[in-house]
């Protein structure tokens, strides 16, 4: 059943070829909109942030190895534990999950494309604009140093006058732009382009969990923009939102930002918790227990996420009302997070285990995500919180949290999907020998954090003195480190060696349930020959589960070959109801992404003529962008059998 | 569904409103635009809330100005929607559209106008104080944006005058006109935080 996208005849297939395929040359690079190099794109750029955030961290471990060192001069700590912190969140932890929705949601809800093919390319090249703005004064020794979290009045002119700050502020709104871009495009990719059939009770978990995200972004990431801002005028016109001395307000600044901050902490982890939830099953070879469940502890997680930003506040001195609301809200999180570690150890406990690598990493990750859990609970509680705060407790939590719940996922979802972005499987023997050390290093490092910080080690400090006793746990953690650094290491080489010579995968090499499995490895630029029809959660799995009644179709449907089309469906039901017409190579999304950048670039500058070639340029571009086309509406059947 | 209804099924391409994809990915914007405005409002209503002294300071800002500028923007609404329902009567003759266009082209530019003579009557600057700066970047983030609408409404007008809507299924002045009516929408939040909160509270 495996090779189901062969069967239509080739010269349907070489017109749908010749159709969607991206340019060749300059052109084609730069304008492609597929999908799936875009999403390859995100996941090679932001792993190249993650080795840079990496070595960042690597540095900093060397400084904390021993108490007095003085490998780096505190402006140097600052600068490198804030730029950490920005590349891991901001550039690596997002922009990987959207690598993978990007590249996976076409393919799991039959469709050609997303929604919107240029917004999808725009929101890349926004990303890696505004990654390159955000490391731009790192060369010159003024990187962002307040942290990632840049709370005032640390934070402002005062205090902080180098451009420092104001990359920081500038580079959170220009990413913004992009988060926003690329999530209203999964918002409406999930609503309209998916197969017949495909209605909301059979989506991939993974899905669920980047809706969420989506959503929750475009209401979470002006929060932070808007905080950005007032702090740019804060220190650049004089204003005075966070200034005390014209009656700002410092507080309003932590608001604002954990108003953001903590439902974008969800937007890293639902996503990857949908890897987990959609490739854990086929290795357990049965369906995820409780995928209604699930579904509903994702959104449900979200929208408790937006009630908890306070307990990132606990310590400056909120009313208790507030205090006791805030930490009750927070210990509820705990239960839809329960119900997803509950089903994953289920469909373990009642599935036939095949222990392949993303396997391993994926029930690892189950267990770094109860300690996490567990510690975060902890958190909660305020009586705790007020001697935790501010420690290497809370930092051990949010690494547990951070690289248990999506470093992991991404890990082992690089492994089992890689087989269908490249046509060949990665190394079973490399990636246990990656995995191991991943685990070992990672636990090594973080586990004994715990102890540094119950013992009253203060975070973002660059040394620490002899007689405070944490020697010996931060040299275990540095070591740690290195070990964890040499897995990933080892991962890449996996990487690099299976790309030239790993065995042929074909369509589906797992054995796995899910559409993306049904199309050759790697798929075609037109993904499917015909629009599917759905009928199941599980569609290639039909043939073995008892309960499913209707088959789903994949060789008949809408062929859809008069242009780049794909179908639009109802947004609950997925009833067809509209062929959409997609757009093809253009430089447009790269040209407005210049256009921004040189807009921001402007702002840093406050040069007023840079600011207004840059704002003429967006203008020139969108009214580009949205030029109405000739192309009548018209109605016709379009099916193939 | 079945197959035997897809067989059956004839479709649109393209589609129209929420049948399309624009549509929706202008209400995305519209949805993050709104809660931006709900933010900045918050700061606004903190700042106000912590202040020690009174807020605002110089008691409730004036309604001379304010109020008319508010009729304005309503009107504009109102004659846009006016333009492009006869639009749609007219069987895209487009007379009533092109007229309705650009007398909220107008409007719009008169609200600008007015905003900017309101600006400068003010006692205060900007870096005065945290309300000068909150009420500037509140009412200047409306600003912004009515700048913003006036510009994509421009070019549709373009556009129309030029006849490259002939036919059906654009999108682009229904987005235009769904966009006018958020930023008229947002004004009159703004203008009930701004101007008649403080009379209440």
């Amino acid at each position: 059943m495996a090779t189901k996208a062969e069967h239509l005849p080739q010269a349907e297939r070489a017109k749908l070829d010749r159709t969607w395929e991206t340019a060749p040359g300059l052109f084609g690079w730069v304008g492609t909109v597929d999908h799936k190099v875009i999403g390859i794109r995100y996941l090679v750029t932001s792993f190249v942030f993650l080795l840079l955030g990496g070595i960042e961290a690597l540095v900093i471990r060397i400084q904390l190895a021993q108490p007095d060192l003085h490998v780096l001069t505190p402006e140097q700590y600052n600068q490198l534990f804030s730029m950490h912190g920005v590349t891991m969140i901001f550039l690596y932890a997002l922009p990987v999950l959207s690598g993978f929705s990007n590249y996976l949601w076409p393919l799991m809800l039959g469709a050609r494309d997303m929604a919107f093919p240029r917004l999808n390319a725009l929101s890349y090249w926004l990303f890696v604009c505004a990654g390159l703005f955000l490391y731009a004064s790192f060369p010159f020794g003024a990187a962002p140093d307040g942290g990632w979290f840049n709370y005032v009045p640390n934070a402002a002119r005062t205090y902080d006058p180098g451009p420092n700050i104001d990359i920081f502020a500038l580079g959170l709104i220009f990413l913004g732009i992009s988060t926003t871009v690329g999530s209203a495009n999964f918002v409406v990719t999930l609503l309209r382009c998916r197969a017949p059939g495909m209605s909301v009770n059979r989506l991939p978990i993974i899905v669920w969990g980047t809706f969420t995200a989506s959503v929750a972004n475009l209401f979470a990431v002006p929060a932070v923009s808007l905080a950005c801002a007032e702090l740019w005028l804060d220190r650049n016109a004089g204003a005075h939102f966070f200034e005390v001395s014209g009656g700002g307000q410092p507080l309003l600044w932590q608001h604002l930002f954990w108003m953001f901050g903590h439902p974008w902490v969800y937007a890293l982890v639902l996503p990857s918790m949908g890897i987990v939830s959609d490739a854990l099953p086929t290795f357990c070879r049965r369906p995820l227990v409780g995928y209604t469940a699930v579904a509903i502890a994702t959104v449900s997680t979200m929208i408790v996420g937006f009630g908890v930003w306070v307990h990132h506040m606990f310590a400056t001195g909120i009313p208790v009302l507030a205090l006791s609301y805030f930490s009750a809200a927070s210990f509820v999180i705990a239960i839809p997070s329960a119900i997803a570690v509950f089903s994953w150890i289920a469909t373990i406990w009642t599935g036939r285990p095949v222990f392949k690598v993303p396997f391993l990493y994926f029930s690892s990750f189950i267990l770094m995500f109860v300690i996490g859990g567990v510690s975060g609970v902890m958190t909660a509680s305020v009586a705790l919180d007020w001697q935790l705060t501010d420690t290497y407790f809370v930092v051990a939590h949010l690494h547990y949290v951070l690289i248990g719940i999506n470093l992991f996922p991404v890990l082992g979802g690089i492994h089992y999907w890689f087989p269908k972005m490249t046509g060949r499987m990665m190394d079973e023997r490399l990636g246990k020998w990656a995995f191991w050390l991943v685990l070992i290093g990672f636990n090594l490092a973080f586990f004994p954090m715990h102890f540094t910080g119950l013992m009253g080690m203060p975070r973002r400090v660059y040394t620490y003195p002899a007689e405070m006793g944490v020697g010996g746990l931060n040299l275990t953690t540095t070591i740690g480190a290195f070990v964890l650094a040499l897995g990933i290491l080892l991962f890449l080489t996996n990487v690099a060696r299976s790309l030239a010579r790993g065995a042929d995968a074909g369509p589906n090499p797992w054995d796995a349930p899910t559409l993306e499995w049904s199309v050759p490895s790697p798929p075609p630029p037109y993904n499917f020959g015909v629009i599917p029809l759905i009928a199941s959660r599980h569609p290639l799995w039909e043939d073995r589960l008892e309960d499913i009644e209707d088959a789903s179709v994949l060789e008949r449907g809408f062929l859809l070959d008069e242009d780049r089309e794909t179908l639009g469906v109802t947004p609950l039901d997925a009833e067809p109801d509209v062929i959409l017409k997609m757009p093809g190579d253009t430089i447009l999304p790269f040209a407005l992404a210049l256009s921004i950048s040189l807009l921001f670039g402007g702002l840093f500058a406050k040069s007023i003529w840079l600011g207004g070639a840059g704002t003429l340029a967006v203008l020139v571009v969108l009214t580009l962008w949205f030029r109405p086309r000739a192309e009548p509406l018209q109605e016709r059947p379009a099916l193939y059998e | 569904m079945n197959e035997a209804t897809i067989a059956r099924q004839s479709l649109p391409v393209r589609g129209t409103g929420r049948v399309g994809t624009a549509w929706w990915g202008m209400l995305c914007l519209i949805a993050t635009e709104a809660i931006l405005f709900v933010y900045l409002i918050f700061s606004y209503l903190y700042l106000g809330a912590q202040s020690p002294g009174s807020w605002p300071p110089d008691g409730p800002p004036a309604l001379r100005l304010a109020l008319p500028d508010t009729c304005i923007l309503l009107l504009s609404s109102a004659v846009l929607e006016w333009g492009k329902r006869m639009h749609r009567r007219e069987h895209r003759r487009g007379t009533a559209w092109i007229v309705g266009l650009a007398l909220t082209i107008l409007l719009g530019a008169a609200f600008v106008g007015i905003q900017g003579v309101e600006w400068s009557r003010k006692s205060f600057a900007f870096s005065d104080d945290s309300y000068s700066c909150a009420y500037f970047t509140l009412t200047g983030l409306h600003l912004l944006h009515v700048v913003a609408g006036l510009i994509a409404l421009s070019v549709v007008l373009a556009w129309s005058l030029a006849g490259r809507f002939r036919g059906q299924g654009y999108e682009q002045p229904r987005l235009a006109v769904l966009y006018w009516h958020f930023v008229d929408a947002v004004w009159l939040v703004v203008f009930a935080v701004i101007y008649l909160l403080p009379r209440i509270g």
